[in-house]
């Protein structure tokens, strides 16, 4: 190994350690038998017993699950509409209206939302509201998602199936949505992702009754920063850590059986 | 009657027309290519004939039904695409039972049928594995097999060996015209490779910038060539410029510019005064050594200006007195003889009175 190759993992490690360890501080200490962040006494799972006796940060935690599911749910369906849509038909403006609410800073998003809610609509903010918001900023993560996807695949396969006597239906149904799938999976589970923890949109869009538990959190800590707090962190982590592997592993997978070869024939 | 007939279609994209008015007809159990350059339209009438295009102007007639309107599921046409379009996520035998499936087919029949088109393309023991476990050649066959299992009335055949390297190609290529022959399907076939057109197909057309120049057998299109494109386009030929100085029913003499009078044939109609190209193929160039004694009627001087050894055969590129190439095949039968002739060499070229072709401007 030279001289620089030594400094290059010194300093991979350096950055893996700034972004890792914080969130293993976290962990660790949501299992720490004391009240305070400061060292470490002993074991125990009284944190997480408290946290499922916390009523509001249990209706927190039902609240933000019902609108990471309708949202990524929505934001899926749509979005596989229009990444399909946008390879299809080779669109130069809807893919710009698509992909910017990704690109567009969160802040700006949740301003321009508010407004339009409040001023526009005349809705009363609540959960729909957000589930609204979400899927607004989900919908480009899918859509790209799913285009990319396409762009790798031989034209001609879609042909192949109406030429063979397949319906227009029949063909998304039994060719084009099953090799998207993957695609529409991962699309599904990062909007979730995105959704579950999102803080500046929700903080926007929310209503005064019912408790999101990104919000809840930040407002637990605003008193104190109680291990309870680094429980639920370390729930929410551990769920988006399952997701973004499960994500990962799907396009991985479905990557190495559709694209590999049979691009070589051209 | 024809099972295929397209009449006057006429197909035009924003800034050009890419089939131009193109009548052909197709007979039942016939190998029909269409042959031409990229660009010249033979895949777009393809596209028309499956559906997936619709033409401007025009009919496209199948069993003398128009299929215009009719959508690609609804023709009893399929496809075999030149990326072979097999379905990634399923099996090699569900991709065969595709076109069954869809057409509403009963399980029981659906195996058997699957098993047989197996067999047909010898795969049969490939059922269960996926496209992507299988080598070109063996796509290429599922490929097939897929096209015809159902027993379309007609198999268009999209440049199918074009992936292919060329040794498995000549082998694909023997399994096609088998294939064909044993199941009576009629093939419509679309390659820009003259070499494959001449070898699999009854029938050829020669298309060009969207139209055709010539439909024959493919001994006729190669001896008999229409114009200079198509003379130029199927195999290799030498061209001189020449006027006819006397038309006779049986011969032409033509005044071949700067060399003298050579005796050649040409189409009907040909009158004395026309101008155009004195056409030869290599093949029927004889090169002698120049103290032979000429025995065929145009005999010219020439000097070897380059050749090339391929192996079997060898062409020797000469030098006419008019300052024009003419090339000359010679078939290396003599074992470890690689070259009768060396660069710069003087010799005697010579052709038979009716191997030359006259073809007008």
């Amino acid at each position: 190994m030279g001289r620089s190759n030594i400094w290059l993992w010194s300093l991979a490690a350096l950055i893996y350690a700034f972004l890792y360890i914080p969130l293993a501080i976290v962990v660790l200490y949501s299992f720490n038998d004391s009240r305070l962040n400061a060292e470490w006494v002993g074991f125990t799972l009284f944190w997480y017993k408290a946290l499922f006796n916390n009523t509001e940060m249990l209706t927190a935690a039902r609240n933000s699950l019902i609108i990471a599911l309708s949202a990524s749910f929505s934001a899926t369906l749509l979005g596989t509409m229009a990444g399909l849509a946008i390879h299809r038909y080779k669109l130069k403006v809807l893919p710009v209206l698509v992909f910017t609410p990704v690109a567009m800073p969160e802040i700006l998003l949740g301003v321009s939302l508010l407004l339009f809610f409040l001023q526009v609509l005349n809705l009363t903010l609540g959960m729909v509201s957000i589930i609204i918001a979400h899927t607004t900023f989900c919908i480009g993560f899918v859509a790209i998602i799913v285009r990319a996807r396409l762009e790798g695949m031989d034209e001609n396969i879609f042909e192949a199936a109406r030429d063979l006597g397949a319906s227009p239906w029949q063909t998304f149904r039994l060719v084009t949505l099953p090799l998207i799938m993957p695609a529409v999976v991962a699309g599904a589970l990062m909007s979730f992702t995105l959704s579950i923890d999102d803080f500046v949109i929700t903080f926007f869009t929310k209503g005064v009754g019912e408790p999101i538990l990104p919000i809840q959190i930040y407002t637990m800590i605003k008193v104190a920063v109680t291990p309870e707090v680094n429980a639920i962190s370390t729930l929410l982590m551990l769920l988006t850590l399952i997701m973004i592997t499960i994500a990962a592993r799907l396009e991985a997978r479905a990557s190495a059986r559709t694209m590999s070869p049979d691009k070589a024939g051209k | 009657m024809a099972l295929l007939e397209i009449r006057n279609v006429t197909r035009r994209f924003s800034n050009y027309t890419a089939v131009d008015n193109v009548s052909i007809s197709v007979k039942a159990g016939e190998f029909f290519t269409l042959l031409g350059p990229s660009g010249c339209g033979k895949t777009t009438l393809l596209r028309m004939i499956a559906g997936f295009d619709l033409p401007d102007s025009g009919q496209i007639l199948l069993d003398g039904n128009d299929m215009v309107g009719t959508p690609p599921e609804k023709r009893p046409v399929h496809t075999v695409f030149q990326t072979y379009a097999l379905f990634p996520h399923m099996t090699v035998a569900d991709n065969i039972a595709f076109p069954l499936k869809m057409a509403g087919k009963a399980t029981q029949e659906i195996k058997t049928r699957v098993g047989e088109a197996l067999e047909s393309v010898r795969l049969p023991s490939f059922g269960n594995r996926f496209p992507h476990e299988l080598s070109g050649g063996q796509k290429q066959r599922v490929a097939f097999a897929r096209g015809l299992v159902n027993r379309p009335r007609l198999l268009l055949l999209d440049e199918p060996l074009g992936a292919l390297d060329a040794k498995l190609r000549e082998e694909m290529q023997i399994e096609l015209i088998n294939l064909q022959k044993e199941l009576g399907v009629t093939f419509v076939f679309v390659t820009h490779a003259q070499d494959e057109a001449l070898a699999l197909s009854h029938r050829i057309a020669v298309m060009n910038h969207g139209i055709v120049e010539q439909i024959d057998e493919p001994s006729r299109i190669y001896s008999f060539p229409r114009n200079r494109f198509v003379a130029d386009f199927i195999g290799k030929i030498s061209m001189m410029s020449a006027q006819v100085v006397e038309a006779a029913p049986s011969h032409l003499k033509l005044d071949v510019k700067e060399l003298g009078e050579v005796t050649a044939v040409g189409k009907a109609g040909v009158k004395t005064g026309d101008t155009g190209v004195m056409a030869i193929r290599p093949e029927q160039v004889r090169i002698s050594h120049l103290s032979d004694e000429p025995r065929l009627k145009n005999h010219f001087p020439g000097k070897v200006h380059d050749f090339l050894y391929v192996g079997d055969v060898t062409t020797y590129i000469v030098e006419l007195s008019n300052g024009a190439y003419i090339e000359a095949l010679l078939p290396n039968s003599a074992p470890g003889r690689a070259k009768f002739f060396e660069v710069g060499d003087q010799v005697g070229v010579s052709w038979r009175h009716d191997a030359g072709i006259f073809l007008n401007d």
